[in-house]
């Protein structure tokens, strides 16, 4: 991507002075090994991925160090792709999930042997068999090929997939028109295969399945989730010798028959097993398959046992390396969860249980999520923060804790991601709590706290410089103070402030400058940002890749500065009254790589139906929207008053 | 032919005119006899091999040709009875050979006419070798009522068959046209001489009768025993068969009988091979079902016509006691001959008949579909035709499966074969992968058609006043990724040049353009 606008006058006029180490090394830069010369460049790429760029300008030298440093390649255009193996010919990642549509010739365009080994097609369409012919031809030692949501891709293009025989991981999730037929071609021509997804390849059956068990010796992962498999080739699966990750999510072909039959020559490498929304799967079932997978470390049964009975909870007893075990949706016999607790003192992710239960008896809980539990209480969810101080991940959404549960959790230092949105009780005195506690803090969710305002935020921002992720919508208290102090936060990609009406241009502009990571950014009815805001994030935030302008001031021009960041891919601009239909569609020309655009119904008529065709050809979904123009933002409490009412209906 | 139809005629005649009192009891007989020999003992009957019970002294068939039936027509022939195979009728005897006597007559009388004519002409080979099927036959019949003639006055005829050995044995003899054909001795078969001496006739009848009344160790050595469990201390015969069609052809593994339970019966070539398998006595015209023949011999006279003989012969009565008959190939060497180590019997005659085929005969009938698939048996080649050229599960290595399981179990078993995608599929599925793609392309550039100019240059598809707009919008801007984007899309339209769809009125430009691309 770098490459594209490398030419551009404009711009190397504009990165040309850029300062700090880059220049420093350029003279000395032939004495400098290339180990030690990448060093420096990854640890200036981690900084700020733009520096590259800046770094590859400043002479002959650094471009060509630079041509050479590069691994991944994420081009924005498939139409790139040339140009850009050729300026990277030691790259060895191609990563086209920026690339919404690439036809077979953009994928022929790739010089023969390259050194690519991993590419990914697993966001684009536009290429059919002849593309990935031409790509097996050209790059030989591929080992690493996504070609998810295919869903137009069948067996001809496995039959050319089958042509890379270094290949060791594949994915062909939702290519729907795949049948046995493609199958048995990878399963032949890929003898080396380690990982393979097939999820939701409804086309396959049991003969496929089972000639790929056989020929495939070395799988080590193998994902079958919504797929046709039965007892039949169950069996011959389970004994693949090295197999360790089988997700069977939603195989309605397995049943108690399938796992009774498993005997004792199925492999005992399997380690990760998940079971959930097999309809067909009970208790009995389980007991019996436990008896033959004795190393298993995760088991996933959400949704397929009806109910926990304590022959079940016995038999998992005799698991004793099991760390996770996931019960979702499950109702529990009294006995069978006691026995359950009694016997996995190890497990580390448990949901939907009571905290009592975990509390007492799992003290190095590292992950918990107990969304919407409405009948915890405050009490218990101190107990929480007390009991278990090695918690990493806690989801506490819509529950009843308040500023003591918060100061509880204090203890919990290790804390990196902690939901507590829709909890009203809580506010700026429970997080400075957190803020003075938690100093791995990746990922806050505040989401409708109404109590909290600028100095709590202030508080996390402060305390939390490796924060990554923040949502304080509908925090309607929040004002450009909190923006500025979250503009420290130079890690921050993510920003939702959807619903506050008192942040304006100047904090954005804030966030823009500091935090040049930014790819997310949900500033819907704040009413006061205005074009300004817009003009600081195309200067400066040009990883914006997602953005929300819904009920802003924004006008089109606005739009049009915004729309020179060449990676934006998600719009919303619904409800703005400064857009105009034709500054909407230049600015939809000038994003080319544009995939999906929600905007307001009454445009759709009002643009040249033929622009719209251009658009989305090149790869763009149109979304349309026709809700109410709805200004006012209520009070968090009447919210969760009518969304309660809302669920009582 | 015509010879050999008047001289059986004649013989028909010799035969109804003796055909009176006791006589009568012969006359069938003689003519069942006669005609399955005609058959050349296609359908080789119990009466023939199990003679112990003389078919003379059984009583009378219910009409003329049914005893002519092969369905395993054993009833009333083998129903022992004991009043008539106890009394000796001297007047019998010698009504019988006085008929005997007028039957050599005549088969002496052709062969004559042969031999005359011969002389004058080469003659047509055909015709010849219908006049020594009939001598062939003719001489069968009468050696066979010689020797239940004889054998009537055998006090050992009293005994249960199975009790005599030697009977048993002959009857084998007579039953195998082999055993008579070779005369159990290495004598050439009488079928391969175009002239078949008086002598060498009259030796073989001789040796025959002879054989009733030498002794026993004698018969053993000129009789070679057809039967496999003919007591020289066979071994069990193991059931094994590899083949899958010879166990098409009838013999069920299951089976399994032990040897000796069963009467082993093998056919010449000739017979296996003969298109028709029943002859009407009267015109000697062929037929391939019994019922033909029943329906035809209507035409024959009213006496055919009645329920009795149009209805089909039963075969119930009886069929307790006959014996399991199993056929043997004429093929030497071949695993369904007698004489091999592991001799496998087929089950009926159509079983001879498909073996015979499928394994010593060319294979004639081919495919004219496929051209490739040769068969023997008129039926494989109508069962191959029934599925030919839906074998669409393909292999890697060429080969073609009908199903789909199939094709799996042999790319399972072979080490690099790879599931063939069909070419025509391939080339349909990316027609329809590429016209998929290239829609919304050609619906674009459909759109952009109606633009007077449609270069290569993307702004200028644009709405002239779009583009002013967009270039107002554009100024204080940077440009570059509206060409790109233009670009972009733009292109994959020219990819697609030879896109049957491609209807674009600027057809001849866009080729340009590619070319300037």
């Amino acid at each position: 991507m770098a490459a594209a606008a490398a030419h551009r006058n404009n711009k190397r006029r504009r990165f040309s002075p850029a300062p700090g180490p880059t220049s420093a090394t350029a003279p000395p830069l032939d004495s400098l090994a290339d180990e030690l010369l990448f060093l420096v460049l990854d640890r200036v790429a981690a900084a700020d991925p733009r520096a590259l760029k800046s770094f590859a300008l400043a002479s002959r030298a650094c471009h060509a160090a630079e041509s050479r440093h590069r691994r991944l390649l994420r081009p924005l255009r498939a139409d790139l792709i040339p140009a850009a193996l050729a300026r990277y010919p030691s790259a060895s990642r191609l990563d086209l999930s920026l690339c919404a549509r690439v036809p077979d010739a953009a994928l022929a365009a790739a010089p023969s042997g390259s050194s690519l080994r991993a590419v990914d097609l697993s966001r684009s369409w536009g290429f059919g068999a002849a593309g990935l012919a031409a790509l097996a031809g050209a790059c030989p030692d591929l080992a690493d090929l996504d070609l998810s949501n295919g869903v137009h891709l069948g067996d001809a293009a496995a039959a050319e997939v089958a042509r890379m025989r270094t290949l060791q991981r594949l994915s062909l999730s939702r290519c729907k028109p795949l049948t046995d037929m493609g199958l048995g071609c990878v399963a032949v021509g890929c003898p080396d295969l380690r990982e393979l997804s097939l999820k939701w390849c409804l086309g396959l059956t049991d003969l496929g399945l089972h000639l790929l068990a056989l020929k495939c010796k070395k799988l080590t992962s193998l994902d079958l989730s919504y797929t046709m498999i039965t007892k039949e080739s169950f069996l011959a699966i389970m004994k693949l010798p090295n197999l360790q990750v089988l997700p069977l999510v939603g195989c309605i072909g397995i049943d108690d028959d399938a796992l009774g039959s498993l005997d004792k020559e199925c492999s005992k490498s399997l380690q990760v097993l998940n079971m959930s929304h097999c309809q067909n799967v009970t208790d009995v079932g389980v007991s019996s398959m436990v008896k033959s997978t004795p190393n298993l470390l995760e088991l996933d049964l959400s949704y397929c046992c009806p109910q926990v009975t304590p022959s079940m909870g016995r038999s998992l007893q005799t698991i004793t390396k099991l760390r996770i075990l996931k019960l979702e949706g499950c109702k529990f016999m009294a006995d069978g969860l006691k026995a359950i607790g009694s016997s996995c003192v190890s497990i580390r992710d448990i949901t939907d249980v009571s905290v009592a239960a975990i509390t007492s008896s799992c003290t190095s809980l590292i992950s918990l999520r107990m969304e919407s539990c409405s009948h915890v209480s405050s009490g218990a969810l101190q107990l929480i923060g007390k009991n278990c101080s090695h918690l990493e991940e806690l989801d506490l959404t819509d529950s009843d804790l308040d500023d003591e549960g918060l100061k509880a959790l204090a203890g919990c230092s290790n804390l990196s991601s902690l939901k507590i949105g829709i909890c009203l009780r809580i506010s700026d005195e429970g997080l400075t709590h957190i803020g003075k506690s938690c100093p791995k803090l990746g990922d806050i969710d505040l989401y409708r706290c109404g109590g909290i305002s600028d100095d709590g935020v202030i508080q996390i921002a402060q305390g939390s410089p490796m924060l990554e992720s923040i949502n304080l919508s509908y925090c309607t208290e929040i004002t450009d103070r909190s923006l500025m102090s979250l503009s420290k936060c130079t890690k921050l990609n993510t920003l939702e402030i959807r619903g506050c009406p008192r942040v304006s241009s100047a904090g954005l502009s804030e966030i823009a400058m500091g935090c040049r990571l930014l790819s997310k950014l949900d500033i819907k009815k704040c009413f006061e940002i205005n074009d300004v805001g817009m003009l600081y994030l195309s200067q400066f935030s040009h990883s914006l890749r997602q953005i929300n302008l819904s009920y802003c001031s924004v006008t089109d021009i606005g739009l049009l500065s915004l729309s020179s960041i060449c990676g934006l891919q998600n719009m919303t601009i619904v409800h703005l009254a400064g857009i105009t239909p034709n500054g909407l569609t230049a600015a939809l020309m000038v994003c080319g790589g544009l995939t999906k655009v929600k905007l307001h119904e009454a445009f759709k008529s009002m643009m040249p139906p033929h622009m719209l065709k251009n658009v989305e050809a090149r790869g763009c979904i149109f979304q349309w929207i026709n809700k109410p123009f709805k200004v006012e933002v209520e009070p968090c409490d009447v919210w969760k008053q009518q969304s309660q009412d809302v669920l009582v209906r | 032919m015509e010879g050999g139809m008047s001289s059986l005629e004649t013989a028909m005649k010799a035969s109804s005119s003796v055909a009176s009192g006791t006589a009568r009891n012969a006359d069938p007989d003689q003519q069942t006899v006669r005609s399955n020999s005609v058959e050349q003992f296609y359908f080789p009957r119990p009466g023939q091999s199990l003679p112990g019970i003389p078919p003379f002294f059984g009583p009378p068939s219910s009409s003329l040709y049914l005893a002519n039936d092969n369905e395993a027509k054993v009833g009333n022939q083998f129903e022992p009875n004991p009043s008539q195979s106890t009394d000796w009728d001297p007047q019998a005897i010698v009504s019988n050979l006085t008929f005997l006597e007028q039957k050599i007559k005549q088969v002496k009388d052709v062969v004559q006419s042969i031999s005359s004519r011969e002389n004058q002409v080469a003659g047509g080979s055909c015709e010849l070798a219908a006049k020594q099927q009939l001598i062939t036959a003719d001489l069968t019949s009468i050696i066979i009522q010689l020797i239940t003639t004889a054998g009537s006055l055998l006090p050992s005829m009293k005994n249960p068959l199975s009790s005599n050995p030697a009977v048993r044995q002959l009857s084998n003899t007579l039953g195998s046209p082999m055993g008579f054909g070779m005369n159990a001795n290495q004598r050439p078969s009488v079928d391969s001489k175009t002239d078949i001496p008086d002598i060498g006739k009259a030796s073989g009848y001789e040796e025959l009768i002879n054989s009733l009344n030498t002794t026993q160790d004698e018969r053993d050595d000129l009789i070679k025993c057809p039967n496999p469990c003919g007591g020289e201390g066979s071994e069990p015969t193991p059931m094994e068969d590899h083949d899958v069609k010879e166990s098409d052809d009838g013999d069920h593994e299951g089976e399994n009988l032990p040897p000796g339970s069963y009467v082993v019966l093998q056919l010449e070539k000739e017979e296996i091979l003969a298109p028709h398998t029943h002859f009407c006595l009267i015109c000697g015209k062929g037929f391939k079902r019994d019922a033909n023949l029943r329906m035809h011999m209507r035409g024959h006279g009213d006496e055919y016509k009645t329920a009795a003989a149009l209805a089909k012969p039963t075969k119930d009565s009886g069929s307790d006691h006959a014996p399991v008959t199993r056929y043997s190939c004429p093929f030497v060497g071949c695993k369904r001959n007698k004489e091999h180590k592991k001799f496998q019997p087929l089950k009926t005659i159509l079983c001879v008949k498909n073996h015979y085929k499928r394994s010593h005969c060319d294979k004639s009938y081919t495919c004219s579909r496929c051209n490739t698939k040769k068969f023997s048996v008129i039926a494989d080649l109508k069962t191959h035709e029934k599925h030919c050229g839906r074998d669409k599960w393909l292999c890697s290595c060429g080969t073609t499966f009908s199903r789909k399981d199939k094709l799996f179990g042999h790319v399972a078993l072979f080490q690099g074969h790879t599931p063939a995608l069909p070419m025509d599929d391939v080339k349909v599925s990316e027609a329809s992968e590429q016209q998929q793609d290239s829609e919304p392309m050609n619906e674009i550039s459909r759109s952009m058609g109606c633009f007077p100019c449609s270069s290569s240059d993307g702004i200028s598809n644009l709405d002239m006043k779009m583009a002013d707009d967009a270039r107002g919008y554009y100024s204080p801007l940077s440009f570059d990724p509206c060409f790109g984007a233009l670009d972009d899309f733009t292109r994959p339209g020219f990819d697609i040049s030879e896109d049957p769809f491609s209807f674009l009125p600027s057809g001849c430009s866009y080729v340009q353009q590619n070319g300037d691309n």
